[in-house]
Parts: structure tokens; sequence; C-alpha cells
């Protein structure tokens, strides 16, 4: 086991980072080299995997072994990666283009398949390398280069997808929220399965503000929860606030009115194999009840990587194969002397 | 009483067994492959099957069959066959011309009712008059007597009809002469969990061959030669197991783990289902969502330091282009398998084709060459499979394995090679000397071949990015320098074309001193030896070599060309290996015999299009 100790800067490369200056990516950026350091898995056990866009430069910006793969394919190389050389630990970066148009069948079945990687969606509703046309996440009728009228359909909610593949591990984060970032990509790395983080995240160029209701410094804390495992659904300035259950679903009230209590306010369990109460809360946006940033759903199941070693193991000791030649030598032959 | 029957003593014979596909034709004809293999025979198979799984029984479309050839200095599972077995109306109709003159066709008598004629399509009630078939054709009642056989079984009726392939292998087994003691070892074998199912194949087993005994005056039965093959352990393989256990045999010689990323894709699905049952010998065989994941894992395997192969068919290759073009560009080592079939879009799924050609050499977006080699028979897709994850791992770069359907399913006798057969594959891992001295990066090249280090995730002090993007010839950084890019083109285009000195030279086989060079490449081999083995025995002059690299070609493939006064490339497409030659030799005087008709050649085909090429001059 290394016992060595990593600081952030272990996990930067050298290479100058070409991100737009204001971009939300230097943000994250920052906090992933905290959350490596934190978690402690050395450089050279680490590989970095994305697919194309903006985001998917990270794999250049870290001291790893990285691949900066093609559009939409991070996940499948991913998981090839994993199963293929299970001791690396894997992230794999991509944005809401990449995860969710072209890659959408590969993010879908990574979760489903329940792959030990960490996934990262950097997500900003926008193409932002190909200059500013709409998103999978982008919301009916708006307005880019390729919907100049808005657009006529409505986006994935990544959560949604996530729980609709059976995922067992999704968090959430801001690009300026750097302590919940590094948080909730320790807590991604810890996790064993696919572990997927939406980062919500600004172009400065193409989407300036798209978040910005909920990023506003002045309504952020009535906007946003940080859900933590094990403690109060609390938000508001003064964590004054709270979220009750109402029947299936979920309210947003005021402690000490209309008669609620701190008593009455839900605490957070990530455990829960169930994800009814997950989906709920991963599904508030900011407006009825506040977005929910923070671990939301963290619950153990077997990983897919595991299982294919377990059942190799397994196959070996059972049928006691030493090479190719005394497998086909089991089998039916004949000898010509 | 057997010397009341007529017996004839041939060097090969022919059978083929056609009934609908759920009638079992494949099943009865691997045994009666197997148990010819098991006394000596050289073996040759071609199954023949619908693309529908299950068609309406009785109809043409729901025809399966079976041809297998036996008996020595068998390349090809014949042209013709000298035993039909017909197992319905329909599998007669469709069978019956490739029966020869003078052979014999065992039909279901009871299968040919004016119901089931009409099912077929016949206009007549008389079957054999309608096809004009002068063979031999005996009639056996066997669904009638297989039910008789069964009688006090205490089966239902469904299953004993089930029953029915196993009279007429029977039949055909007393016909050949064939020990009915390994006969029933394969069946005991099949049936190992089902010991009721076997008892009853077994009866109806023995009451076909007991038939055969009692119409004896009737036919004639066969002697076949055997010639005494090379000393050792054989076993029975289809080309797509062969391509599976090659890879395994590469695994173990580099001592890199392999992986499979694949999606079922007819006919290269059995690569799939031979690599996950090979989890016995530590093989990971992973079925992905779709073809790109497919091509994508195993890139994402490669990287991390496994033999990473994918398996496909035409339109997963593709699909696959764009994958492929990221492991040239990363030159990453990567093996692509593709069984061809005919095509374009769905085309023939289940039928051979040499259409694949230019989609493996050129099929991708920018200059990205990429070596392609191809199996000439089902054992050489063993030696081929080695080959291809040797040269991509020694030469870092994806190597695509042109198989087909034909050599896929087919099957003969093969020799299981000792474990010092096949020499060690020596990846070009980044040296410790080289980390230590430090400055080390990832596009760093050998001189001799230009192939980049191998550096394995998790070796310390080797951490590195690749990616799609074009890299800086120094120092592996994104460069979009323009003449740095146009230098990174010709180091990869040079790295292929070094394999040349990697990779056996041509030979020559027939008359070295003929004007006319026969030549093919991949799954024809069989079929164009046999060709000019015959015309040799017509007392032509032709000389023959046959192409299994085909990027880079072998070393001497300028100069053996030149040779000869005029080349004949033979190949089941329009001309894509004629041209890909005219194309590099443009002096050569090529000249071409084709066929797209999701078949594979007659060797007649052939010899007559080389006679009418030949009287040309």
């Amino acid at each position: 086991m290394d016992t060595q100790q990593y600081t952030p800067a272990n996990y930067k490369s050298d290479q100058p980072v070409r991100w737009c200056p204001g971009c939300g990516d230097h943000a994250i950026l920052n906090s992933l080299h905290k959350a490596m350091a934190a978690v402690g898995v050395p450089p050279h056990k680490t590989a970095v995997i994305s697919g194309i866009g903006c985001s998917s430069r990270l794999p250049y910006y870290m001291n790893t072994y990285g691949f900066h793969t093609i559009h939409g394919r991070a996940a499948a190389i991913a998981t090839g990666f994993k199963v293929a050389n299970p001791e690396m630990t894997v992230w794999q970066i991509s944005g809401d283009g990449d995860g969710l148009a072209i890659g959408g069948n590969h993010f879908i079945h990574a979760v489903r398949r329940n792959i030990d990687i960490n996934m990262l969606l950097l997500n900003n509703k926008i193409y932002g390398l190909t200059k500013g046309q709409y998103s999978p996440t982008s919301d009916r009728g708006f307005i880019s280069k390729s919907s100049p009228y808005g657009t006529t359909e409505d986006p994935f909610i990544p959560a949604e997808l996530v729980f609709g593949a059976r995922g067992n591990f999704f968090a959430r984060t801001i690009d300026v929220e750097l302590g919940v970032s590094q948080e909730v990509l320790t807590a991604a790395a810890l996790h064993k399965g696919t572990s997927v983080v939406e980062l919500l995240q600004n172009c400065v160029i193409y989407n300036n503000g798209i978040h910005n209701f909920i990023t506003d410094r002045e309504n952020r804390a009535d906007r946003t929860i940080h859900l933590e495992h094990g403690k109060k659904m609390l938000f508001g300035k003064e964590l004054n606030r709270g979220l009750v259950q109402n029947g299936f679903l979920l309210k947003a009230v005021e402690i000490g009115k209309d008669g609620y209590t701190m008593d009455d306010v839900l605490v957070h369990d990530a455990h829960t194999p169930s994800n009814f109460l997950h989906q709920q809360l991963a599904m508030m946006d900011g407006h009825e009840l506040p977005l929910a940033i923070g671990v939301i759903r963290d619950v153990a199941a077997p990983s897919y990587n595991e299982e294919v070693d377990r059942q190799v193991k397994e196959v070996r000791a059972k049928k006691g194969f030493d090479s190719l030649r005394s497998m086909i030598l089991a089998g039916e032959t004949w000898e010509v002397k | 009483m057997l010397e009341e029957t007529k017996v004839k003593t041939l060097d090969k014979v022919v059978v083929r067994f056609s009934g609908d596909s759920g009638d079992g034709m494949q099943l009865v004809g691997n045994i009666f492959t197997n148990v010819s293999a098991g006394i000596g025979n050289e073996v040759s198979t071609f199954p023949d099957y619908p693309a529908e799984i299950r068609a309406p029984q009785g109809s043409l479309g729901g025809v399966s069959g079976f041809q297998v050839s036996v008996g020595k200095c068998v390349h090809t599972p014949g042209d013709q066959c000298d035993v039909l077995v017909a197992m319905n109306a329909a599998a007669l109709k469709q069978n019956a011309r490739y029966v020869k003159h003078g052979g014999v066709i065992i039909i279901d008598i009871d299968s040919f009712k004016e119901a089931d004629l009409k099912k077929a399509l016949y206009t007549t009630s008389d079957p054999i008059k309608e096809l004009g078939i002068t063979a031999q054709v005996l009639e056996v009642p066997i669904t009638t007597m297989t039910k008789a056989a069964l009688e006090s079984s205490g089966l239902d009726n469904k299953s004993i009809l089930k029953c029915r392939n196993f009279f007429a292998l029977g039949l055909v087994c007393w016909l050949f002469d064939r020990p009915m003691e390994s006969v029933l070892r394969f069946l005991k074998n099949k049936f190992a969990k089902k010991p009721a199912i076997y008892e009853a194949n077994a009866k109806v087993l023995q009451a076909g061959h007991d038939y055969g005994h009692n119409i004896h005056a009737g036919v004639s039965t066969y002697r076949i030669e055997s010639e005494s093959a090379r000393p050792g352990v054989y076993t029975d393989i289809n080309g797509n197991t062969a391509t599976a256990w090659g890879l395994i045999m590469a695994s173990e010689k580099s001592g890199r783990p392999l992986f499979l990323g694949s999606y079922p894709i007819t006919p290269a699905t059995d690569i799939l289902h031979e690599l996950a049952k090979r989890k016995d010998l530590g093989v990971k065989a992973v079925q992905m969502e779709d073809e790109i994941a497919g091509v994508c894992s195993a890139i994402g395997a490669s990287f991390a330091g496994n033999l990473a192969v994918t398996s496909t068919s035409g339109p997963g290759l593709a699909l696959k282009s764009e994958g492929i073009g990221l492991a040239v560009i990363a030159e990453l080592p990567l093996v692509v398998i593709d069984v061809q079939r005919g095509g374009p879009s769905t085309g023939l799924p289940t039928k051979t084709e040499q259409t694949d050609l230019l989609q493996a050499l050129y099929g991708r977006n920018g200059e990205s060459p990429v070596c392609v080699v191809a199996p000439a028979s089902p054992t050489d897709c063993f030696t081929m499979a080695f080959e291809a994850a040797r040269i991509a791992m020694e030469h870092m770069t994806p190597v695509i394995l042109l198989s087909d359907a034909f050599i896929g399913n087919g099957s003969s006798a093969w020799r299981i090679p000792e474990a010092d057969e096949y020499p060690e594959i020596k990846p070009p891992y980044l040296p410790q000397e080289r980390i230590d001295a430090g400055g080390w990066r990832p596009y760093e090249r050998r001189q001799d071949n230009k192939v980049r280090y191998w550096a394995i995730p998790g070796t310390e002090g080797a951490a590195h990015r690749l990616g799609g993007l074009e890299k800086d010839y120094n120092t592996g950084a994104i460069s979009t320098d323009p003449l740095n890019h146009e230098k990174m083109v010709y180091t990869r285009s040079e790295k292929i074309a070094r394999i040349a000195h990697d990779i056996p030279a041509l030979e020559l086989l027939g008359d070295a001193d003929a004007d006319i060079l026969l030549t093919g490449w991949g799954g024809t081999y069989g079929h164009l030896r046999t060709a000019v083995v015959e015309l040799q025995q017509q007392g032509k002059k032709v000389a023959f070599t046959h192409f299994r690299y085909i990027n880079p070609l072998p070393a001497n493939t300028a100069e053996l060309l030149g040779r000869f006064k005029k080349v004949v490339v033979a190949e089941l497409n329009t001309g894509q290996f004629a041209d890909y030659l005219q194309g590099k030799f443009p002096n050569v005087k090529i000249e071409r015999i084709n066929k797209v008709q999701g078949q594979p050649f007659l060797v007649k085909e052939i010899t007559d299009g080389l006679l009418q090429i030949m009287n040309q001059d």
C-alpha cells in the first residue's frame, strides 16, 4: 500500500490550461486536484478519460494517465479501461453534449452496469467548442445559433437519467461551490461503482449566467440546499428553512412558522436503497424547492468489474486449466501417431 | 450382405444435409464431420443457413444446409455433392442442383405430400421430374420409421419428430462405413444432460443404419481414402473458434491479458461466445451496448495494457471506423476482427463475401493506415489471429483481420500446436532505464521500425496523456503545426510500411515457369489451390500465390508478380484486391475472376475462368 501523501500539485500537469478566462472549468479542475489529493490514490494509479468538448480537454491538465478520446465515447473507453486494469482509479470527464447527446447510450449503460468509475458531467447547457448550439440540457425555448427561434424540445435532467438507469451514486455541485465540489468528488472517488457527479458550470462566452438563478450570491442560500448524509435538510441564509414530507411529496417550510418545528425536518439518508426520495430531491430545481447539491444518493452495490473478476476467479478454480492447450485437450480430440 | 453392395472407392466424397432450419441439419453434419476427422479423413465444411431463425416450416426460405467434404487432399467443401439428404420437398428443391451426375439423393418421402409440395411451390405432383433430377433417388419413409422406432419410448410426437435427423445420419453413416461407436460417443456428449433424448436419438440412429443394410442392393456404398496426417493430437475446429483461440495463444505468448469488447452480429458472434466461455483462461469478454462501444471499450483496454480485441462483421466495422482512427493516432495496439458477410447495409447476413477489403484499408477519415491481414482457411484463422495480435502489439497499431462467413463457420481437422510452436510476442514496453533517465515523451519512437513505446498505466514515472488531437513529434503535446502534422502522417504511414520486414514472403506454388499466375486473398485459398491442381492435372501450366497479408504486402510482392505475363486475381467481390494491386503495381497485367453471390467459389468457376483467360492469347 502506498503511504505517500500527495498534494494537489502532484496531480497537475505542466501544460498551460487553455480554457477561457472566467470559465467554470478552472474551478472544477482545482476542486478535482484537491479531491484527488484528499483521497490519496497516487497519480500513476489514476486515469482520466474524456470525450470531446471544452471540458474534455481536462486530461491534458492532469499529471496522471490520461486519454482525450472521441466525441461521446469516453464512458465506453473508461469501461474497457477499468475492466482491463481494475487496479487503476478511473475518472471520466464529459460535458452535457458529449455525455448526454452523442454519448447518451454509453452513459446510461455504464450507469446500469455499475462499472467502478467516477463520471463527471460538466453541465453548462450549451455547446461551447462548436460555438454556441443548444444542448440536450438546454431548457425548452432556449435560443441559440442552432435554435434561433427557441428550441421546441424538452431537456434531459441528468439525475433523472441516472435513476432511470438504476444508478447507485448521484451527486451535484456548482462550479463556484468549491467546498461542496471537493466534498462530492471525494465521495464519488470512495464509492465503488459508477459515481455520477453533475457539475453545473458557467460558460462565460456562449451561455454566461445560465445558472444565475441559483448561483446569484443574493439568492443562492434560498435556492439551493446542501444535502449531507445523516443531517437535517436545512437551507436558507440562517438555515431556518427545511424540507418536510407532504404526502408523497416534499415541501419547503420555515421552522417555527405554520406549526413546523425542527423535528418535522427530514434527515437525509443517502444510503437507503430506495431511490424514491432521492429522485424527488434530485428533481428540485430552485423554484418551488431548492436545488439540491451534495451527495444525493450513495448506495453500495456490486460493481461490474468486481463481478467479472470474481467470476474469472471462480471459473478458473473450478475448471483448473493452466493454458489454452490444456483447455483444448480436455475437449473432443483424437491422436494421429 | 455387404458383398452384394457395389463399393466405390473415392479420394473424397461430399455429403450435403438439408432440411428445415429446425431439423437439426447442422448438428448431424457436425457429427458426421467429427467422426470422419476422427478416423483420419481430412474434412472441410460449409454450413449454409438462412438468416431467419425459424422461417415457416417446409418453406423454401427456411431451408438450412450443411455440406462437408471428407477424404484426402480436401481443401474445400466441394462444388457438388455425391450424396444429398433432403428432409423435405423444399430442401430438395433448393439443393438438387448441387448433386453430382451419378450421385445419390436421400429424401424423406413422408414429407412429399401434396401440402408439402404446395408449400415448396412445386407446380406438378412429381417433384423429381419437375426438377429434372437424374441422380439416383432413395425414397425413405424417414418420419414413419422414426415414429415406429420410438413407438414405445413414451416421448410425445413433437419430441419424436425431432429425432428424424438421426435416422438420416444413421443411413449416411452406413453408406460411408463410419464407426457407429464413435457417432454414439459424440451423441452422448451432446445430450449428456438429457439421457432420455440421447436414448431416443441413439435408437433412431441405429434404425437408420439398419435400414441401410436392408436396402443395400439398391445403392452403392463408398470407401473413402485417407492420407496419413502429421502425427499429433487433433480436434475439429471452425474458423471463428480458431480465431478466438489464436488470440488466447497470443495472450499467453505476450503475457498481456486478453480483453474482447463486442456486440453480437452474424456471422461473427461465435467469437464472442467462445471468448465469453474462456473466463476459465482469464479472458474478459464484455458484451457492450453497441458496436461503437465494442471498439471503444477495446481501445480503453488497450490503453490500460491489455491485448484488446473487438469482433464484428461489415456493418459493425463501418460503425467502428472513428474508433479505429483513434487507435491509429494514439498508436495503440488493437485487433479488429471482421467476419465478412454479404453487403451493402444489412445485405446477406449469413452469406459469405470479400467485399469489406476497401473498407478495411481506407474506410476512415484522414490518412489513417492500418495493418490488414486475412486468414486463408478455418484453421489458418488461428495463425492469422495470432499474427494480428502479434503485429498489433509489436508495432503498436490497429490490425484488421478479414475473415469471412465461409471460413468462420466452416471447419476442418486441426492439429493442436505444441506450446513452443508459436513465438514469444515482445511488445515494445517502455524500458525502466528510459523512465529513470527522465524526459520521456509518449510519442518517442524506435528508429528501426518507427514504433513508439507502450507505457502500461500503473507504472510509476510513466504517466502520460494520449488523445485524438494531433501531437508534436518530439514533445507529445497538442500541435497544429503544419509541418509537424505532415511529419506525423508520414511517420504513421512508414510505421505500417515497415511491418513488411516482419511478415513472411509470398510463396509460389504450381508451375514457376507458367505464363499465368493465379492469386487471391483470404478465405478463397482452398478453392483457388484446388483449381490449380485440377488444371495441372489437365496438363495446363499455372502458378499460384495467395495473400494473407494485405497491408503491408509481403516484401517480395512486386518481384513475384513481375515474373508473370498475366496475374489473375480471383475474389468474391467486384475486383477490390485487383484494383489495389493494380494501383500499387501499374505495370503488372491483371485479369479478374469475380463472384458476388453470397456463396463461395466453385472450383469449376475458377478453372473455367482461367481457361478462358488462357485461351485469349
